[in-house]
């Protein structure tokens, strides 16, 4: 056990869990009104949604996963960098459009949008439980995350249910203080989250290379075939395609998320996304050298170093980083960057469950079992239910193997990207019928399960045979590319019959920012 | 992307323009062929990877300029705030 480093550890999370209550307090809103516990009021600046969206995006398992893939595989791992770069672009054209129909009609969700520009509640069904289903495993590994950094502190390495002690303590905290304050406890922990975090992968930086002898020194001792992309050989378009493709089907996928989209809709105002589309990138860049460590990991050999050999066994390279940590600081400073680890994953958890609470009761218990709730009994039932889901998470993390909530991940990221059609394409054109987006989501979910399938669910990356070239690309977008053929041919024949049409409860002007909104 | 038809105005038609702006992190960024080599190297970085940090820079410079040539009138977003 490193008492050291578990004192700073517990010290540091004892002030965010007094912050989580506190928070309640904060910009004072009815927290029996889904749209102030869910939402916290709207009324969140450009400051807050930047340390909101930062914590929510770049989560514990982002810290942990993205060098542990740089660690193991290489230059490929790097593609969370061009991921995160490209989507702001996107987030700056796109999310500005639908906070502005959201406020208009106090849409929570996404759901809450299809079905008001649809008036299909199967429609909006299909994309709050893809919402829910994705989410679920995401907040698993979050506390994979901090079950890693529990275990680099000598903490229930043991294994065994006692082992998972601290974790529960650290859930039973962050479903606490989830229910009492709603999204104001994130966004105000998110704060000291994201300053340990620049504190950490800045220090890591500076540190590890000075301690290998410089930058030259670092990137020298990684084997040239992890260095850089591999060149394709004849007839595919090896890592290339698959480099690309992951970018670009991650960055669209990203803002389909729940949690996100929780995030985005608790701003203030449009403005506020379009400038933090500008800012947010500062974090892609630490993501970037938070990736660079995996090298940093591999350079200074930490994997052959005997102290580490039994959680390695545990944890495999998902422990490339805490063993860096170990390796090169002393303990109280180790504890630091614990925490910041711990920390960055009950941000992320505590939004991503209120994101599917909001879906739940929204589009599943107000939707289809209880019609006539009181607002109250709304929020009620969406504060119990966040609760569900994050029980939900520990039990997945706790009694069944770590291999399922990261294939289920990987899963979550090729169903998600299924509700692009319905949700986005929704915001610009009222052209697509909603019955055929249902069944292009359909499809896309068969494409895309079966994909990931034939690699037997290790990999997201499916060849694709083109005309005698193989091209390597992201499921999520060759499933994309069958569900958007779907709705194009499906729509014109649907919409010859008016009944399948629905009913749009929006207006032309509710979506008066972002891409083509220039009228006053 | 499509744009909804019939909406632009021609003093926004000039605007819109610079959203074409936005198109050059993907070019750069996803045409993987042309920075998947070492040279040149920056102090002993490998082109990969500085090139990618620097489109971090520039993409979040495009972002800014482009909000600031199409911006709205703010008044419009918040005459209908609670």
């Amino acid at each position: 056990m490193n008492w050291t480093a578990i004192t700073v550890f517990v010290l540091l999370f004892g002030l965010v869990t007094v912050l989580g209550f506190v928070a309640a307090h904060w910009r004072r809103g009815d927290l029996t009104e889904l749209h102030e516990w869910g939402l916290a009021g709207r009324r969140l600046g450009t400051v807050i949604t930047w340390f909101l969206l930062g914590g929510d995006v770049y989560t514990a398992y982002t810290f942990i996963a993205v060098p542990a893939l740089v660690f193991g595989a290489g230059a490929i791992g790097f593609f969370a960098l061009p991921y995160t770069i490209i989507v702001y672009p996107l987030v700056f054209l796109i999310l500005p459009r639908m906070w502005a129909v959201a406020h208009r009609h106090n849409y929570i969700t996404a759901a809450d949008f299809v079905q008001g520009r649809y008036g299909s509640r199967w429609l909006a069904l299909a994309v709050a439980v893809t919402g829910i289903v994705a989410t679920m495993p995401y907040i698993a590994l979050q506390l994979l995350g901090l079950q890693v950094v529990i275990g680099a502190m000598g903490v229930g390495t043991g294994g065994g249910l006692a082992g998972d002690i601290p974790l529960i303590i650290a859930f039973v905290i962050l479903a606490a203080f989830t229910y009492t304050s709603g999204l104001r406890a994130p966004a105000m922990i998110a704060v000291v989250k994201d300053t340990l975090i620049y504190i950490t992968v800045m220090a890591l930086v500076i540190v590890v290379p000075y301690q290998l002898g410089g930058y030259g020194k670092l990137f020298a001792a990684i084997p040239p075939e992890k260095l850089l992309l591999p060149t394709p050989g004849a007839g595919t378009l090896g890592q290339y395609s698959a480099y690309a493709t992951l970018a670009l089907g991650s960055a669209f996928a990203l803002f389909l998320y729940p949690h996100t989209m929780t995030a985005v809709l608790s701003s203030s105002s449009a403005q506020v996304i379009r400038r933090n589309a500008a800012y947010l990138p500062a974090y892609s860049f630490l993501l970037g050298l938070l990736a660079l460590t995996g090298f940093m990991a591999l350079a200074a050999g930490v994997a052959s170093l005997p102290e580490f050999a039994p959680q390695f066994e545990q944890y495999k390279s998902n422990f490339a980083i805490p063993a860096l940590i170990l390796h090169s600081f002393p303990d109280w400073f180790a504890g630091v960057a614990f925490a910041a680890i711990g920390i960055g994953g009950l941000v992320p958890a505590a939004i991503m469950s209120i994101a599917a609470s909001n879906l739940f009761t929204r589009n599943i218990y107000v939707a289809f079992i209880h019609p006539n709730c009181t607002r109250a009994q709304e929020t009620q039932n969406a504060k119990l239910v966040s609760l569900v889901v994050k029980l939900g998470a520990l039990v997945f993390i706790i009694f069944l193997p770590l291999q399922y909530a990261i294939q289920l991940q990987l899963l979550g990221g090729i169903w998600i990207s299924q509700t692009i059609p319905a949700v986005i394409f929704g915001l610009y054109t009222r052209w697509f019928n909603p019955w055929a987006l249902l069944i292009g989501w359909a499809g896309g979910l068969v494409v895309g399960t079966w994909m990931a399938g034939t690699t037997g669910f290790q990999s997201a990356v499916f060849p694709l045979q083109m005309d005698g070239l193989t091209v390597p690309g992201y499921a999520a977008l060759y499933a994309l590319a069958s569900n958007v053929m779907l709705c194009v041919v499906l729509s014109p024949i649907f919409n010859q019959a008016r009944a399948t049409r629905g009913s749009d409860e929006t207006a032309a002007s509710d979506y008066r920012f972002g891409l083509g909104s220039r009228q006053q | 992307m499509s744009r909804t038809p019939g909406r632009s105005t021609s003093t926004s038609a000039g605007s819109s323009w610079w959203l074409l702006l936005l198109l050059i992190p993907f070019v750069a960024l996803l045409w993987v062929p042309f920075y998947n080599r070492f040279d040149p190297a920056l102090f002993g970085i490998p082109f990969f990877y500085w090139y990618q940090f620097v489109w971090v820079i520039l993409t979040s410079l495009i972002i800014l300029l482009v909000d600031s040539r199409t911006r709205e009138v703010d008044a419009a977003d918040r005459d209908d705030r609670p």
